[in-house]
């Protein structure tokens, strides 16, 4: 191999990791809620596309960017803080399953409701960052994505610091290891449920914002749900470092199958590659690289 | 204190010791062939060791069965009795010792020929197939008996047809033996809590084993309830001769139902006997006094 | 013999629910195949009987497999384009080859897509399984898009259904599509109806319900989630063929995508997990459901299994 391909496969390789890092920034929205509640909320998609398309019709309505983004928020917050009212917490106690399926039909009524209050067309998003590559020992790097990267970076590192020194924070690492036991301590689920839908509905704003800059703010938006969940399955649902390391291996390892495996076949792989790897892993490794191994009690 | 805590260390170490000295060694196995080759004991485990992260549930358990006794099994919450029934149905898989069963013996009891092996039991937590009626429930006890394919149970050929008919008599029969003829035709997650139970040690009766394996069958039961289900436990022994292993709390239904009782305490086997010596022992006085079970005086 | 003669003894026949049985079943025949072939009219039949017939049938299959199985399965559209390109290609490669038969071998080949896509669930369990099964949905959709083999190099990609004829007789008329469609659909039903009354579907039952149980008693729970997937998928590949030719006429991935397997689940939710009629009764109130909000039919049926499970 030489000089050239070198840079290149590496060039591949942090042009992966650094897409990596937004699958995770999706996939945390997921461990957040599952964690806590053992909810697989199929609605973060939409919830993600609620968050861009609220911020960008605001702004281009006029509105300053710092008070959109605080609307949106005001939004985001008040979204997650009502689908734990109106929908979970009556189901509180289903099965898991269909838990699952309820937010899988909420996130067609949000996508409905998204549609029915801001219109199908799609929007540009700049939140003027520049995004010319720059070079860094022969390779290029997408400041975009650098960017993108550290802002996730800086997301986690404050959601984790939020979980770790706060109160409430204590109470939600309380309530994921045991909910029966955090209950017997008179931990107040429902606060912490809505504590952690509404920081779901942050992290969806933070990716929205992210996403929608790259490509645009449209419906597809939701679809990134499709590469959270291989991610989430490779990390395990429950691990935020799971989340992480997940969206970074597939990030990486999805573009370079794109790069050197694609044209064996055709091309187009990015669709299912994702899926392909994170069986693999799960079938040697049933609850995912992260997740707790446990016998199950009878 | 100090004193204490270092000899609990040593304890540890030693019998962490002997039990790598167990494996390693091939008396315990050779004990284990002996006994697993005398056509009187059904269920022998030699070593018997399993740990959940930091957590001992058991260590180095013997334990034998013979033929037609009831063999009570106790000690206080937490004492790995249930570990002990897992780990003999295949469920759990033990990190030392050895387990025989009517002379086969295994390190690891595949749970999924468990029936054919003849051993059936019941669950601590109700484990009943919610969706399906009390009969159908009971029916599912004879399915490794079962042969036909798919094909044949929808086209109705003659196996198919022949196997229902023989499976639904001896449901049947076990239906009326535990007086569950009323309640038949419902959904089993409709009934009362006691017949629940009783619907479960039905679909293990029905599969006629040697050995049966009984996980607490009368926890939450009124006292009427509890002297019913001991009336059917001792039955299903004295008129279909199955040899059975009981979990109970309650030291009254134990003492009077089991012929010789093993008791747990934290993992290990302090004590094993008749009723009587069992009661008189004072290792198992010890392990009870300041239990909060302890307190009540008849349930241990 | 002694046996029977005594359960039919204690068992007295309970006419009145025979005669009741007797009359549905027969109102169910006058209609399928006296009222609605003569009646209806084409719109009926072309935009409403038949995508709901097809899709009914891919509901009734899928909830053997989730409903009934316990096993969530979110690729049922891939299964129906295996359904449907297989059936293509049987048609189109081996001369001659009887309807019936090429509904049939297309079924197999879902249901052999269907097993090797369950072998996880011998592994995996729950939302880990749930993931795994849009392996198939993607990868499937992928595969037929990507390989021009499987649409005969057609250049478009989309290709028109052949002629359907069951011995020599033409069926290519709205009113002969319908007729295939409603008749496979009574008889796989039919069958399931009785699989899922049978010891076999006893087992499906105990898995779902309690798999570790069911395991100590003898149920070959590996075998019965791989049977469960393999019919399952038999069915919604033979649904996919009603689909691709009665319905559309045509051939195509784009139509078998993810929101169509969302569709055919929430048929399954609304309709009661574990519930044969249930599939049908649902396709009917959602299309109808769709003439009320155009566009977002999705988030009527999402709407209204979010209130299934409230009440
Ligand atoms: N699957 C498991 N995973 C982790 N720990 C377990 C598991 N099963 C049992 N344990 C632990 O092993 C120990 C013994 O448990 P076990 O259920 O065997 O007790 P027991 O004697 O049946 O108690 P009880 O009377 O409450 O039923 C306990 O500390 C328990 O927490
Ligand atoms: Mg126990």
């Amino acid at each position: 191999m030489s000089y050239y391909d070198f840079l290149f496969v590496i060039e591949v390789l942090v042009g992966g990791l650094l897409s990596g890092v937004m699958y995770s920034l999706v996939a945390i929205g997921f461990v957040l809620i599952y964690k806590t509640s053992g909810v697989l909320n199929f609605a973060q998609g939409s919830m993600v596309l609620f968050a861009a398309l609220t911020f960008v019709s605001l702004v281009e309505r006029g509105i300053p960017f710092a008070l959109s983004l605080l609307i949106t928020f005001a939004v985001m917050v008040a979204l997650g803080f009502t689908i734990e009212r109106t929908v979970l917490r009556p189901l509180v106690n289903r099965s898991p399953m269909t838990l699952f399926m309820a937010t899988l039909g909420l996130s067609y009524i949000i996508e409905g409701a998204a549609q029915l209050i801001w219109g199908t067309q799609v929007h540009g998003l700049d939140l003027g960052i520049d995004d010319t590559p720059f070079e860094v020992g022969g390779i290029l790097i997408s400041s975009f994505d650098l960017l993108a990267a550290a802002i996730a970076a800086a997301m986690v590192a404050g959601l984790s610091a939020f979980f770790y020194w706060t109160r409430i924070g204590l109470a939600f690492r309380a309530v994921a290891d045991d909910q029966f036991a955090a209950l017997a301590v008179g931990l107040r689920l429902p606060r912490i449920w809505g504590t952690v839908w509404t920081a779901a509905g942050f992290v969806a704003l933070v990716a929205g914002l992210l996403w929608g800059a790259r490509l645009g703010v449209r419906f597809s938006l939701s679809l990134i749900v499709l590469k959270a969940l291989p991610v989430l399955v490779l990390g395990g649902f429950d691990s935020i470092l799971g989340a992480i390391v997940g969206g970074l291996i597939i990030g990486a390892s999805e573009k370079l199958a794109e790069v050197y495996l694609g044209p064996f076949v055709g091309g187009g792989i990015e669709g299912w590659f994702a899926y392909a790897l994170a069986l693999v892993v799960l079938l040697v490794r049933p609850s995912g690289l992260f997740g707790q191994k446990t016998v199950e009690r009878v | 204190m100090i004193g204490a805590s270092l000899g609990a260390a040593a304890y540890e170490r030693a019998s962490e010791i002997s039990a790598i000295l167990a494996v390693a060694n091939p008396v315990g196995d050779r004990r284990l062939a002996r006994l697993s080759s005398r056509p009187d004991v059904v269920l022998a485990l030699s070593g018997i060791g399993i740990s959940f992260g930091g957590v001992k549930a058991l260590s180095d358990v013997d334990l034998e069965v013979e033929v037609g006794e009831i063999r009570a099994v106790i000690g206080p919450n937490g004492a790995g009795k249930s570990s002990l029934i897992n780990i003999i149905s295949g469920l759990y898989h033990a990190d030392r010792g050895r387990i025989a069963i009517g002379g086969q013996s295994f390190s690891r009891v595949p749970a999924s020929r468990l029936a054919r092996l003849g051993v059936a039991r019941t669950f601590q937590n109700l484990a009943l197939f919610g969706g399906l009626s009390v009969r159908n429930n009971i029916a599912c006890g004879r399915v490794h008996t079962r042969r036909a394919s798919f094909v044949e149970h929808i086209a109705g050929l003659p196996r198919a047809r022949s196997e229902d008919a023989g499976i639904a008599e001896k449901t049947d029969q076990i239906v009326a033996f535990l007086h569950l003829e009323s309640v038949a035709d419902r959904l089993v997650a409709t009934l009362p809590y006691g017949l629940q139970k009783r619907v479960e040690l039905a679909r293990a009766l029905v599969a006629e084993p040697k050995l049966l394996l009984l996980d607490e069958p009368m926890a939450g039961m009124t006292a009427t309830e509890k002297a019913e289900m001991a009336g059917f436990v001792r039955a299903a022994r004295d008129r279909h001769g199955v040899t059975i292993i009981l979990i109970e709390h309650d030291i009254g239904v134990v003492m009077g139902l089991s012929d010789r009782v093993a008791v747990l305490d934290y993992g290990r086997k302090i004590a094993d006997g008749t009723p009587a010596e069992v009661r008189a022992d004072p290792a198992v006085i010890r392990a009870y006094i300041g239990t909060a079970e302890g307190e009540n005086g008849e349930d241990i | 013999m002694a046996v029977q003669a005594l359960d039919a003894a204690r068992l007295p026949v309970d006419w009145a629910k025979l005669v009741q049985k007797l009359a549905l079943a027969t109102a169910l025949f006058v209609v399928a195949y006296g009222v609605v072939p003569a009646y209806a009219s084409g719109y009926l039949v072309e935009a409403i009987l038949l995508p709901f017939l097809a899709l009914s049938l891919a509901a009734v299959g899928l909830n053997l497999l989730t409903g009934y199985c316990g096993q969530l399965s979110l690729g049922s559209s891939a299964f129906m384009a295996v359904g449907a390109f297989g059936a293509y290609n049987f048609n189109l490669r081996v001369e001659g080859l009887p309807l019936a038969v090429t509904m049939i071998l297309a079924g197999i080949s879902a249901a052999g897509f269907g097993v090797v896509f369950g072998l996880p669930s011998l592994r995996l369990r729950g939302f880990y399984l749930a993931v795994s099964t849009l392996a198939a949905q993607f990868f499937v959709q992928w595969a037929l898009t990507k390989f021009g083999w499987f649409s005969n190099d057609n250049p478009s990609g989309v290709i028109s259904a052949p002629h359907l004829a069951v011995a020599g007789l033409s069926l290519d008329s709205a009113t002969g599509r319908y007729l295939l469609s409603v008749t496979t659909v009574m008889v796989l039903t039919a069958l399931v109806w009785r699989l899922v009354n049978s010891a076999t579907g006893r087992n499906f039952i105990a898995v779902r319900d309690n798999e570790t149980a069911a395991r100590v008693i003898g149920v070959p729970v590996l075998r019965t989630k791989l049977l469960a997937f393999a019919i399952s998928s038999f069915i919604i590949g033979i649904a996919g063929v009603l689909w691709a030719f009665t319905y559309l006429r045509t051939v195509e991935p784009a139509g078998f995508n993810l929101d169509r397997s969302f569709q055919i689940l929430f048929i399954i939710i609304i309709g009661g997990l574990a519930s044969i009629r249930g599939a049908f009764w649902v396709r009917r109130s959602s299309l109808s459901s769709r003439s009320f909000c155009p566009g977002s039919a999705h988030s009527c049926s999402a709407a209204c299994s979010i209130r299934a499970f409230s009440t």
